[in-house]
């Protein structure tokens, strides 16, 4: 089906596509980037230090998004959990995806048994919903930025598995292959010099979409209040410390939301252009 | 037929073993006496000795487990350290409340999905292709939680519609326990939508190339006969699957829903146990949660061939 929506409506239409997802999406990302950037240097105040003269402030040009009920800067804080959310997001990813596609061209390349338990792992571990599972094993080890990055990065793994396997069957037949092979290159050279770059397109654009659940997952771990543990601000304890305060205080609901809506978005719309752009038979 | 069912059950065998041993091990990575984890710090000398017993501790693991699953078959899931209730007991006494809105609101999310979709491929680049797929495309940025906040803020706090917190029992007030439910089933609804609209578009147009769609046109049928007859059978499969992949993930997603809007069902017992590190009671929603999982999607696949026959002959 794929191969056949191939020679139809691509061309002009694909490009608008992906000038419009990356004409949105880079921009957002850009915005990300930047905060944070300025963040190391620089934020208006400091995110975790309490006022207690200046609780619930409204935004205003002091506070340009209101403070909390600490009187702490949200503007600040979001700046903070900007840096926690993406290096928390990142590792995740880095961890999944290099375990991941390690695992996947084993399983691939050597198939038989060790693809048959490989496989018979990732659909174990599938069958847990993410956050449940990520819950439980933050039951087990303890909540810090560190099981986080375990627990979601666990989670995660077997999908990359199964892309990378995939990808590995359907080229491991082919002549390019075969020729490496008759030529007389050991398993190792064949794998890193002819396989892994065919792996990596989709493991690309595999990795857009984990950073963005990693990041949602994350936000909702803290949210939940078994994520990043306070004072350290992230967007989602921000959110979940908000509820107490939704009616006299909507700010304080409303901008850490914004923030990981905006991030998201521009992270998911940047794997579309990407996608679009390295995979141009499939467009979104 | 038959031996496509019978194939795929057992292909849910080894899972379903995989999933119990994951969830029996994740007790002994704590460190420490697994019976005093299992008891909490308060637990007598006499419990103790009677639960370790009961566990076999000084047997090899597997008979452990072998003991412990037998245990978990005939529904004996521990009890919880917090209340001393069954842990069987409170997840089926929970389990209904989260059914129900996740039930609701997945089918909701399916059929705005499925009409969304087709109409969006069908005209497609068009405003209303457009106007679908940056919906769903923002849909899907926008967490449950902040969502479910935010309608909260609106409909509860400003508007005074619903009811703002809390819960009332189905057993005491249908109409009030209703109430509840509306801005969780709202919330759900349009999270979940995005990513089924975005499946049963990009399905939706890879079957409107397909030659049979052409000779259906050319046979001179109604435009909307080729759609609902020709298109969508062809087009629902995958987003079918789609669908039994998110009533799973959902049994997780629905905790955070839970806590926005204090509804008392699995996802918030799971929460709240790992808060009081209430370890049976984790152990035991974890290991219901992946058996309706994998139940869930073994009934979808059954389906399947329902829209696609040729799956059969595979």
């Amino acid at each position: 089906m794929r191969g056949r929506a191939g020679h139809v409506g691509t061309g002009r239409i694909g490009l608008r596509h992906i000038g419009l997802s990356a004409l949105i999406g880079i921009p957002l990302i850009g915005a990300l980037l930047l905060t944070i950037g300025i963040g190391l240097f620089w934020m208006p105040y400091d995110p975790i230090a309490i006022d207690l003269a200046h609780p619930l402030g409204a935004p205003a040009l002091r506070h340009w998004f209101g403070t909390d009920q600490f009187g702490r800067d949200v503007l600040s804080r979001s700046m903070l959990g900007a840096r926690i959310s993406v290096l928390i997001a990142l590792a995740t990813v880095v961890v999944a995806i290099t375990v991941g596609t390690a695992l996947g061209l084993l399983a691939g390349y050597l198939r038989g048994w060790t693809d048959r338990l490989l496989m018979m792992i990732t659909d174990a571990v599938l069958a847990f919903p993410g956050i449940l599972l990520a819950l439980a094993l933050i039951a087990v080890l303890g909540s810090s930025d560190g099981s986080i990055i375990l627990a979601l990065s666990t989670a995660y793994t077997p999908s990359v598995v199964r892309v990378v396997r995939a990808t590995v069957l359907s080229i491991r037949e082919r002549e390019f292959i075969e020729a490496s092979r008759s030529a007389g290159d050991s398993s190792l050279q064949t794998i890193s010099r002819h396989i892994l770059p065919n792996v990596l397109p989709p493991v690309v654009v595999l990795a857009t979409s984990l950073f963005g659940w990693a990041m949602l997952s994350e936000s909702a771990l803290s949210f939940l209040g078994v994520g990043v543990p306070p004072p350290a601000p992230t967007w989602g304890n921000m959110l979940s410390e908000s509820r107490p305060y939704m009616d006299i205080a909507g700010w304080l609901s409303i901008v850490p939301g914004l923030c990981i809506a905006g991030t998201l978005l521009g992270v998911n719309l940047l794997g579309d252009a990407l996608r679009d752009w390295l995979d141009p038979r499939r467009q979104t | 037929m038959l031996s496509y069912i019978l194939k795929r059950l057992a292909l849910t065998l080894p899972t379903l073993s995989l999933v119990s041993i994951a969830v029996f091990l994740l007790i002994r990575l704590i460190p420490g006496d697994p019976a005093l984890v299992l008891l909490g710090e308060g637990a007598d000398a006499a419990a103790l000795a009677g639960l370790r017993a009961d566990l076999g501790l000084d047997r090899p693991l597997p008979l452990q487990f072998v003991s412990w699953l037998q245990h978990a078959l005939r529904g004996d899931l521990g009890r919880s350290i917090v209340s001393g209730e069954p842990v069987a007991g409170l997840i089926l006494q929970r389990f209904g409340l989260t059914a129900v809105v996740v039930l609701i609101a997945v089918t909701a999310a399916t059929v705005i999905a499925a009409i969304a979709g087709l109409l969006a491929a069908w005209r497609r680049n068009s405003v209303i292709d457009l106007a679908v797929v940056g919906t769903a495309t923002v849909v899907l940025a926008i967490p449950s939680f902040w969502l479910g906040l935010l309608l909260l803020l609106l409909f509860g706090l400003k508007l005074g519609w619903l009811p703002f917190v809390g819960y009332i029992p189905f057993s005491e007030s249908a109409l009030q326990a209703m109430l509840f439910l509306v801005l969780p089933v709202v919330t759900l609804t349009i999270t979940e939508s995005g990513v089924l609209t975005r499946m049963m578009r990009s399905s939706s147009i890879d079957v409107l190339h397909l030659d049979y769609v052409t000779h259906a046109r050319a046979k001179g049928l109604p435009e909307r006969t080729v759609l609902v007859r020709h298109v969508f059978p062809n087009a629902f499969a995958p987003t079918l699957t789609l669908v039994g992949l998110t009533l799973g993930h959902l049994l997780g997603g629905i905790a955070v829903i839970e806590t926005v809007f204090t509804l008392p069902g699995l996802g918030r017992l799971m929460v709240d146990s790992v808060l009081a590190r209430d370890y049976p009671v984790v152990q035991g929603c974890l290991l219901f949660t992946a058996f309706v999982y994998v139940l869930v999607n073994l009934v979808v696949d059954l389906c399947y061939p329902f829209f696609d026959p040729r799956v059969t002959a595979r």
